[in-house]
C-alpha cells in the first residue's frame, strides 16, 4: 500500500508531464499545419491533375511538370532567377561587408550613420519599390539620370530597356540587403579577438594581409550564414520584380515565381502552377539541405 | 572561433564582450578597434572614411527624403524630384485620402495588432514547451518549425488562397477577413527557434526553485521564464511588426475586393489608377512608411542586435 501509492501518483504526474509540452505547442502546430503544411500537400497534390473548376480535377500524372519545364517562358525565367538572385546576394554580400567595415566602431556619430544606412531593410518593400521606379525615371530629370546627366552621361531607360531591367532591378535587390547584410557581419566582426590585430601589427603585418588572415577567418561563420540565406531568398524573389516591373519589358525580368503567379492567379491555370511552385520548393529545400551539410562539415574541421 | 561571435551579439546578458570591448578600447589604442584600423585622428585616412560616410548616407539614406520632400510638393511630376519640397502642400494627402488610404492604413494596423499578438502568443508558449521540457519527437517539431522557414507565401500562395477560401474541416471562408492575413502569420518559425535559444540560456536552479514552491505551468512561464528573456521578446516583436508590414502577396490573395487592401497592397493599386500623380503615390509611401518607421527608430537598438543574433543562432 505504501509502496504502490506514490508509484501511482508519480506514474500520474509523468503521464500528466507528457501532456503538457504538447498544450504549449498545440496552437503553433495547428496553425502551421493548416496554413503551411496542408497547402503544401495540397499543393503537391494538385500539380499532379488538370484542375478545371466545376467539372472535377483530372488525373494527368507528371503533365504539369513536363509542361512548366519545358516551357520557353519558364525556361527563360530560371535564367532570370539565377542572374539576379547570385547577382543581387554576390552584390548585397559585398556591399554589406564593405559598409560593416566602414561603419565599425563604438563612437556616437557612427550609431547613428548605422540607424540611418539599415533603413532600406526596414521598409516595406512595396514602398521601395515606389521609391526606386521613380528614381528610375527614364527622362533627364529623373533622379538617378539627372546624377548621371551631372557627369556627362546620357540618360538610361532603366526599366524600359529590356537589356537593362533585370540589372536594375538587381540594384534595388542589394540596396535592401545589404544593410541587412552589414548588421550580421558587425556582430562578426565585433567577435573578433582584438588583441589578434595588436599582435599583428607588432609583427608588421600590413592591412590587407589582416584583413585577410585575421578578419575573414574569424568572420567565416556571419559569411555562411549571409550566404545560405541570400541564395534561399534569391531563388524564391517576387515581390521585389512584382511591385517594380512586374516582369516585364517583354518579360525581361519575368523570375520563377512571378511566372507562378501569372499563371496560377491570371491564367487560372492551377495545376501547372502548383507544378512550378513544387519544383521552386524542391530546389529550395535540396539547397538548404546541401549548404548545411557543408556547413556542418566545415565546423567540425 | 564561432562561439565569440554567438556571445557577443547577445542582447540579453549585461556583461556582453560588447560592453567589455568599450572598457578595453581605453587601454588597446584606437587603431586596434577595427577590422581596418581606422584612425580617430584628423588625417587623410580620416578625410576619406568621413567622405565614404557621406556617400553610404546618400546612396542608402537619402532616397527617403524624395519620398517625404515629393509627398509634400504640389506637382513632382514624377521626374523632378529632390530632396527638398518645393511648393509645399497637403493636397497630395488630401487626394491619397479620397483614395481610401487612411482605410488601408486602418487595416494594415489592424492586421499589424492583431497579427503580432497571435503571433507572440502562438510562437512564446511553442518555444516555452521546446526549451523548457523534455518530450519525445521533440527534434521532430523543431524541424517543423524551421520548416515553415521554406514555406513562405510565394511558394504556396496558389494551394494557400483555395485554403483561405474554405478552410479544412471547419469549412470556414476567411477570405475578405483579416483573419485570412492574421492567421497564416501565426507560427512564425524564425521566432519560435529564437525565442527557444534564449529561454534554453535560463540556468535550471531558477526553475527548480520555483518549482520546490509550487509555482505552476502558466505561472513558470509569465512570471519566471517571461521576464527574463524580455530582450528576446523585443526582438521578436519589432522583426514580427517589420515581417507583417512588409505582406504583399497574403493580403493580395486573401482580399476578396480592394477594400480588403493593406497600405502596401494599395500602394501599387494607386499607382496603376492613372488619375493620381506621383505626388500622390508618394504621399501613399509616407502613409505606409510612417509606422515601420516609429517602430524602427523606437527600438532600433535591440532590432540591429537581435537581427545578428538571431541570424547567427538560426
Amino acid at each position: 500500500m505504501t509502496a504502490t501509492a506514490p508509484a501511482l501518483t508519480a506514474r500520474r504526474a509523468f503521464r500528466k508531464k507528457a501532456v503538457v509540452p504538447w498544450l504549449f505547442l498545440a496552437p503553433g502546430l495547428l496553425l502551421a499545419l493548416v496554413f503551411k503544411f496542408w497547402p503544401m500537400a495540397k499543393g503537391i497534390w494538385l500539380s499532379f491533375f488538370d484542375v478545371r473548376p466545376f467539372l472535377g480535377d483530372r488525373w494527368i500524372g507528371l503533365d504539369n511538370y513536363t509542361r512548366v519545364l519545358t516551357d520557353h517562358r519558364f525556361q527563360e525565367a530560371i535564367g532570370h532567377t539565377l542572374v539576379l538572385g547570385i547577382g543581387q546576394s554576390v552584390g548585397a554580400i559585398v556591399v554589406g561587408f564593405a559598409l560593416a567595415l566602414l561603419l565599425e566602431g563604438q563612437a556616437r556619430s557612427l550609431k547613428i550613420l548605422r540607424t540611418a544606412v539599415f533603413l532600406p531593410a526596414v521598409t516595406a518593400t512595396a514602398v521601395v519599390g515606389e521609391l526606386w521606379r521613380l528614381m528610375y525615371y527614364p527622362t533627364s530629370d529623373g533622379l538617378i539620370n539627372s546624377g548621371l546627366h551631372f557627369f556627362g552621361l546620357g540618360t538610361v531607360q532603366f526599366l524600359d530597356n529590356p537589356n537593362i531591367a533585370l540589372y536594375s532591378t538587381m540594384a534595388m535587390g542589394i540596396w535592401i540587403w545589404a544593410p541587412y547584410n552589414m548588421v550580421i557581419f558587425l556582430a562578426g566582426l565585433a567577435g573578433v579577438d582584438r588583441s589578434l590585430y595588436e599582435a599583428a601589427a607588432m609583427d608588421g603585418v600590413s592591412l590587407g594581409q589582416r584583413l585577410r588572415y585575421v578578419t575573414l577567418p574569424a568572420i567565416r561563420p556571419a559569411l555562411m550564414i549571409v550566404l545560405t540565406l541570400a541564395t534561399i531568398r534569391g531563388l524564391r524573389v517576387f515581390t521585389e520584380v512584382y511591385v517594380l516591373t512586374g516582369g516585364g519589358p517583354a518579360g525581361s525580368t519575368e523570375v520563377w515565381m512571378t511566372r507562378a503567379y501569372t499563371l496560377g492567379f491570371t491564367r487560372n491555370d492551377i495545376g501547372g502552377a502548383s507544378a512550378a511552385s513544387v519544383v521552386l520548393l524542391c530546389v529550395t529545400l535540396l539547397l538548404t539541405v546541401v549548404v548545411n551539410h557543408l556547413r556542418t562539415r566545415g565546423e567540425a574541421r | 572561433m564561432s562561439a565569440p561571435v554567438i556571445d557577443s551579439v547577445r542582447p540579453a546578458a549585461p556583461d556582453t564582450p560588447a560592453g567589455r570591448t568599450t572598457k578595453d578600447q581605453r587601454t588597446t589604442p584606437a587603431r586596434f578597434d577595427t577590422a581596418l584600423g581606422w584612425n580617430d585622428k584628423p588625417g587623410l585616412a580620416w578625410g576619406l572614411r568621413v567622405l565614404l560616410c557621406l556617400i553610404a548616407l546618400a546612396v542608402f539614406a537619402a532616397p527617403f527624403l524624395t519620398i517625404f520632400s515629393g509627398a509634400f510638393t504640389t506637382h513632382p511630376s514624377g521626374s523632378s524630384l529632390s530632396f527638398l519640397p518645393h511648393d509645399t502642400t497637403l493636397s497630395n494627402f488630401r487626394v491619397a485620402a479620397a483614395q481610401g488610404m487612411w482605410d488601408y492604413l486602418g487595416n494594415s494596423l489592424v492586421i499589424a495588432g492583431g497579427g503580432l499578438l497571435l503571433q507572440l502568443v502562438v510562437c512564446t508558449l511553442a518555444a516555452y514547451a521546446l526549451a523548457r521540457h523534455r518530450f519525445r519527437g521533440q527534434a521532430l517539431i523543431m524541424m517543423l518549425f524551421m520548416m515553415t522557414l521554406m514555406l513562405p507565401e510565394e511558394v504556396i500562395a496558389i494551394p494557400l488562397s483555395l485554403v483561405l477560401g474554405d478552410v479544412p474541416v471547419l469549412h470556414l471562408d476567411l477570405k475578405g477577413t483579416v483573419w485570412g492575413v492574421i492567421l497564416p502569420l501565426g507560427a512564425w518559425g524564425f521566432s519560435v527557434m529564437m525565442l527557444t535559444e534564449f529561454m534554453r540560456d535560463i540556468p535550471d536552479e531558477i526553475e527548480e526553485a520555483a518549482r520546490l514552491d509550487g509555482v505552476g505551468e502558466l505561472r513558470m512561464l509569465w512570471q519566471i521564464v517571461l521576464p527574463l528573456c524580455r530582450p528576446a521578446l523585443g526582438v521578436a516583436g519589432v522583426l514580427g511588426f517589420i515581417m507583417i508590414w512588409d505582406q504583399y502577396l497574403l493580403p493580395l490573395i486573401a482580399a476578396k475586393d480592394p477594400t480588403d487592401y493593406t497600405v502596401t497592397v494599395a500602394l501599387a493599386t494607386l499607382r496603376t489608377d492613372p488619375v493620381v500623380g506621383s505626388g500622390v503615390v508618394l504621399a501613399g509611401a509616407v502613409i505606409a512608411l510612417i509606422p515601420s518607421l516609429i517602430v524602427y527608430l523606437l527600438l532600433q537598438r535591440s532590432l540591429v542586435t537581435g537581427i545578428a543574433a538571431g541570424a547567427t543562432k538560426g
